[in-house]
């Protein structure tokens, strides 16, 4: 059952629920950003509408700084930018940024401890036709095991926005990643988020699912349709994989004694291994993962790519059941 | 502060330094030897002359910020900051050792007044842009921004990344100052790696050159008095320096890139337990020197 609480959309499982890309958030959530605070200034490496930046490049001109393509400069320039008083946002795929500039990140924002928000765009394979050179599938892997560093992987666009706007109040690196395709808008305003903070969207006795990003959308329509055959599903949207929200997601599991776990990431080192690290400390539990299995993208539609990756909703479904028998067992 | 010290004043207080990073990476037991001997004239200019700072607000709003881009040669920027009141010069002994705020490559949470963290060569320059550009584009503040780099990481290519854009948006409020002492971990920077001509590429990029004798002090702050005159442009020393200078035996030889004294024995170099003693010597020598030739 839907939990009330979550506020989510009265159109969520209709067919003509309105589809957005996350990096519209983005976009929106740097105006509003701006807006509030003076010190936000903007970087971007020569991919400002594609990344959504360009709507606070009209709007604040002034305090948009276009790099070039240079994403290791650019890493090192917002933590200089910091330095001096700013909250940087740097813009670019997250192939790139944090891919490429990794070490620059590492040393020049996360040791150094300054301001400076990274937003990966671009991320998973639903990226489409580019291909697997610019599907980012290992950066989650990359950011959560940096110290002091913040990961955050919005649901939808409302959810990037609020993701967006949050990273820019607080002080510290944070880390957010983003989609190119539009997927299914289903939170709405009201819907709580807070970083570190996981919510339950999907009320459920028999199994967790633990699921971040956009096909936290496929696994309510899992949860949806394995309610009609009697099993009882829980969905956690997490968004903060780091700092892991351990309770909401120990509490749930204590009740239900069996996870899985849902992302459009590499399983190694991904959301659900930060998860089921955690899990294998505190309470132990039968555990599926849904996620890339140790390989890179390719060219074709989003759509089509999760089916092919076993990222969608018959394949959660199928996780769902292969964990129940071995819970039984 | 400023023109308070004679040019005999600044020469013996950049001996003093040499001696202290000699006493300082003989504690430690490990670190770098030639790269803070042969800046030590530099930093000396830097700290007791050109730049606009109070050791006791390391904070101040209003300082020129000094970023330090090639980490390893951090002994002579702590024995600086350590004569220019920042902390106590007794506490040079604790660099490198477990809970120093003297790491061996310096990070700016642990010591007010560092600036920034760094060590991994080529992303100064990137930093030391970032600012100047708040400086110079968003918050027009008056104050300057001075980067001191490496020959060797001009190999880096964001060394190169941070010049374009330095150079495209005109930050005349920053002076880079590259140690152009010619030597890198695996020999010299023109076997490794060749860098010339590095005058003209820096031209290229849109930057005023200037060639400085990294061991003239009134040179090296006429230099950056002619930086600050500069308009519409960064502005780049070349500093030519001699690689642990001061120290006969280590001067010009990239073994002591990495090494520090008394330590281990090298092939025609003075045993170990003597390395010390010689460049305590030496320098105890010079320091009388300078303080005759000034009489």
């Amino acid at each position: 059952m839907i939990n009330p609480k979550a506020y989510l959309t009265e159109k969520l499982f209709q067919d003509d629920i309105e589809k957005v890309p996350t990096r519209n958030g983005y976009g929106e959530g740097l105006v509003q950003a701006g807006e509030e605070n003076t010190q936000v200034v903007v970087l971007c490496a020569d991919l400002t509408e594609s990344t959504r930046s360009e709507a606070f490049q009209k709007k604040f001109p002034e305090r948009f700084i276009e790099v070039g393509v240079a994403e290791q400069n650019m890493a090192s320039l917002a933590a200089g930018m910091a330095l001096a008083g700013k909250i940087p946002f740097i813009s670019s795929y997250a192939t790139f940024s944090p891919g490429r500039n990794n070490e620059q990140i590492r040393t020049t924002i996360a040791i150094n401890n300054v301001n400076v928000k990274i937003a990966g765009a671009h991320a998973g394979v639903s990226v489409g036709p580019d291909g697997a050179t610019h599907q980012a599938l290992e950066d989650i892997a990359l950011m959560r095991v940096m110290p002091r560093m913040n990961v955050i992987y919005p649901c939808d666009a409302l959810e990037a926005k609020k993701a967006t706007l949050a990273a820019a109040r607080m002080k510290g690196p944070v880390y957010l990643r983003f989609a190119r395709a539009g997927t299914p808008q289903f939170t709405t305003e009201k819907t709580p988020f807070q970083i570190g903070k996981a919510e339950v969207f999907h009320e459920g006795k028999d199994v967790t699912i633990v699921a971040c990003g956009p096909l936290v959308y496929e696994a309510l329509l899992a949860a949806q349709q394995l309610e009609g055959e009697g099993i009882s599903v829980e969905v956690i949207n997490n968004h903060t994989i780091k700092p892991l929200d351990q309770n909401t997601i120990l509490e749930s599991v204590q009740k239900t004694k069996a996870l899985v776990t849902v992302e459009e990431h590499q399983i190694a080192g991904g959301m659900g291994s930060a998860v089921v690290e955690m899990l294998a400390q505190r309470f132990p539990v039968p555990v599926e993962m849904v996620g890339i299995k140790d390989r890179f993208g390719e060219s074709g539609e989003p759509s089509e790519l999760w089916d092919a990756f076993e990222l969608s909703c018959p394949h959660i479904m199928q996780a769902v059941q292969k964990v129940i028998k071995r819970k039984i067992a | 502060m400023k023109k308070e010290y004679s040019t005999k004043d600044l020469e013996k207080k950049a001996n003093e330094i040499r001696q202290d990073i000699i006493r300082m990476l003989v504690k430690a037991g490990s670190g770098h030897s030639a790269g803070p001997l042969g800046m030590a004239d530099v930093f000396t200019a830097l700290y007791f002359n050109v730049l606009k700072h109070d050791s006791k607000r390391p904070d101040w709003e209003e300082r020129d910020r000094l970023i330090l881009s090639n980490g390893h040669i951090c002994p002579v920027r702590y024995a600086a900051m350590a004569h220019a009141g920042y902390f106590p010069i007794q506490e040079l002994d604790t660099f490198r050792k477990f809970g120093s705020r003297l790491q061996g490559h310096p990070e700016r949470e642990r010591l007010p007044g560092l600036e920034t963290t760094s060590g991994p060569l080529g992303s100064g320059l990137s930093q030391a842009s970032g600012i100047a550009y708040v400086g110079k584009h968003i918050d027009k503040t008056t104050w300057r921004v001075y980067c001191v780099m490496s020959d060797g990481e001009q190999e880096a290519g964001q060394t190169w990344e941070a010049a374009m854009f330095a150079g495209k948006n005109r930050l005349d409020n920053l002076c880079a100052i590259i140690d152009r002492n010619n030597i890198q971990i695996d020999g010299f920077t023109e076997d490794v790696m060749p860098l010339e001509s590095l005058k003209a590429k820096y031209e290229a990029f849109n930057w005023h050159v200037l060639e400085v004798d990294g061991h003239n002090i009134e040179g090296i702050v006429d230099a950056c008095n002619q930086a600050k005159a500069i308009h519409q442009k960064p502005t780049v020393f070349i500093c030519h320096t001699i690689p642990g200078k001061g120290v006969s035996f280590m001067e010009n030889d990239f073994k002591w890139h990495g090494a520090p004294p008394g330590v281990s024995n090298m092939p025609g170099e003075p045993a170990k337990e003597d390395q010390v003693g010689i460049a305590l010597k030496e320098l105890r020598t010079l320091q009388g020197k300078i303080i005759s030739e000034h009489e």
